[in-house]
């Protein structure tokens, strides 16, 4: 006799450890097999896009700290580059070398965390996350020397960086630099050959490059599903056409390749630090930009290559003190668009996976 | 390096498939009455030489005299970017057509602009409020809004 079954709905968070944060998915069951899912969010949105419009283009700095906390630098990375591509500002030298050197160090901090946590999602409770946080943690202690914080960094400022590197960064920073590719051996030694790993995430949350392309996926997501695309290169900001590095990309799309990639990137990030250090040339490192910064009228969208996809910044000017239109250009939330596409006939411990494979950040997500 | 198409050059392309259809056009960007968006965008998307299959970003601006949708378009395959936008007069209720169906990536964009703007999406399969909850009365990022 046939078992008469029916569709329910599991609500998963706002609070709860899979989601990174306060999100809820709102997943229609059937049985443990997952027929749609509904990302429900906006727990975190605070309106910086809105408080924006009433203050000064420096004093936006910190709000832009708060999108992606784990990747601060390259936020106010992308921040800073829109607006002086707007205000015509010039950057000098060792300030565009600082640059590169600390978003290329928050990338390697930032695809640990996604490494770490995505394995916490497979079952590998906390362990993976440890031995990622014992190299995050050197990365910490390396922007608290430049900037005194561990989080929200604040550095960049419009027309260079807020401070100096002190001397005992380099010394410090080259001998992280010399360690990282036998700690990145390490992990591949303990996961890329894991047994579990390999059958719970390969194969498994498939992006196809279509879709990819179409849902305007970016990133190491748009990557893993076999695109060719680093914002870096295809659009070189900043002084990165000086570096050699490649861009890993994956064949099939799914939660393995997203790891692959990210793991991968780590290698490269590390390359382009060996090369920018030697490089680094004395001087100043901020232009001398007016306090109350009055860009001509116009607009402009200025993006980078953040560690979790392309994140941009279109900024209206009006000539006033304040941009009349900030909009910031979400990578993780546009990555969520095909989500549903990814997870539709998987379990519900595939959606977790899956989930935690495109790596988000609440706060930037919700804004 | 990412090449920004000249809006001029653009612009003419689409006035001799859709005649009446630009309302103005400069370097930076092409400027399309809100009737032929659609067709316009179907255009750009699908036409050889121009190709732009990545719907980089989509948001909207506030002037008060009018509210001005922007749409950044991208072409991986050929590397080059085009400004879009279309203009809504209308206050009360203005309305333009969905891209749902030619990019994905303006499902959640979509919806965050009728959610902090208050521009309805013709077309959109699931038009409903991204950001803030459902009873919210008001549109945060129109410019009267205090």
């Amino acid at each position: 006799m046939a078992i008469k079954t029916e569709p329910f709905i599991l609500n998963i968070g706002p609070q709860h450890p899979s989601t990174h944060g306060v999100f809820r998915l709102r997943a229609t069951l059937d049985g443990e097999v997952v027929v749609d899912v509904e990302p429900v969010i906006g727990y975190l949105h605070r309106g910086i896009e809105k408080l924006a419009e009433g203050r000064t283009y420096t004093q936006n700095i910190p709000f832009t700290d708060r999108l992606d906390y784990l990747a601060s630098i390259t936020n106010n990375l992308a921040y800073v580059l829109a607006v002086e591509k707007l205000a015509e500002v010039k950057v000098p030298e060792r300030a565009e070398y600082l640059r590169v050197i600390t978003a290329e160090m928050m990338r390697i901090a930032s695809h640990l965390m996604a490494v770490g946590f995505f394995l916490n999602d497979l079952g590998a409770m906390m362990t993976p996350v440890l031995y990622m946080w014992r190299e995050r943690e050197k990365l910490l202690d390396l922007f608290e020397m430049v900037c005194g914080q561990r989080l929200t960094y604040n550095y960049m400022r419009i027309g260079g960086v807020s401070h100096d590197i002190p001397e005992e960064f380099l010394p410090a920073l080259k001998r992280f630099v010399a360690e990282m590719p036998g700690f990145i051996d390490e992990y591949d030694q303990l996961l890329a050959g894991n047994e579990i790993l390999l059958v719970r995430s390969k194969g498994v949350g498939v992006l196809p490059e279509e879709l990819a392309i179409n849902s305007a996926a970016s990133g190491p997501v748009l990557r893993a599903s076999g695109v060719k695309w680093d914002i870096r290169r295809a659009d070189p900001y900043s002084i990165y056409d000086r570096f050699d590095f490649d861009i890993p990309v994956g064949s099939a799309g799914d939660c393995y390749d997203r790891y692959w990639v990210r793991v991968q990137e780590m290698r490269q990030s590390v390359r382009i630090l060996e090369q920018a250090i030697p490089q680094l040339p004395e001087g100043e490192v901020c232009a001398e930009v007016p306090r109350l910064l009055r860009p001509p009228v116009g607009e402009v969208y200025g993006h980078i290559e953040a560690p979790k996809g392309e994140l941009g910044f279109y900024l209206v000017s009006d000539n006033s003190i304040a941009p009349y239109r900030f909009r910031i250009r979400p990578p993780t939330l546009i990555n969520l668009t095909a989500l549903k596409d990814m997870v539709i006939g998987w379990k519900v411990a595939d959606l977790i996976i899956t989930f935690g494979s495109i790596d988000v950040c609440l706060g930037e997500i919700d804004r | 390096m990412t090449i920004a198409l000249n809006g001029e050059e653009v612009a003419e392309k689409i006035r001799g498939a859709f005649p009446g259809s630009v309302v103005a056009a400069d370097k930076a960007a092409v400027i399309v009455t809100n009737q032929s968006l659609y067709q316009v965008a179907e255009f750009l998307k699908n036409t050889a030489g121009l190709d732009f299959d990545y719907l980089t970003d989509l948001t909207a601006v506030d002037y008060l005299d009018y509210f001005e949708v922007v749409y950044h378009l991208t072409s991986l395959k050929h590397n080059h970017s085009l400004v879009l936008k279309t203009r809504c007069y209308e206050r009360e209720k203005p309305v333009v057509s969905s891209v749902v169906n030619l990019w994905r990536a303006a499902d959640f964009q979509e919806r965050e602009v009728y959610d902090l703007m208050g521009i309805t999406f013709e077309g959109h399969p699931n038009l409903k409020r991204l950001l803030l909850w459902e009873g919210f009365v008001g549109h945060p990022l129109r410019r009267d809004y205090l």
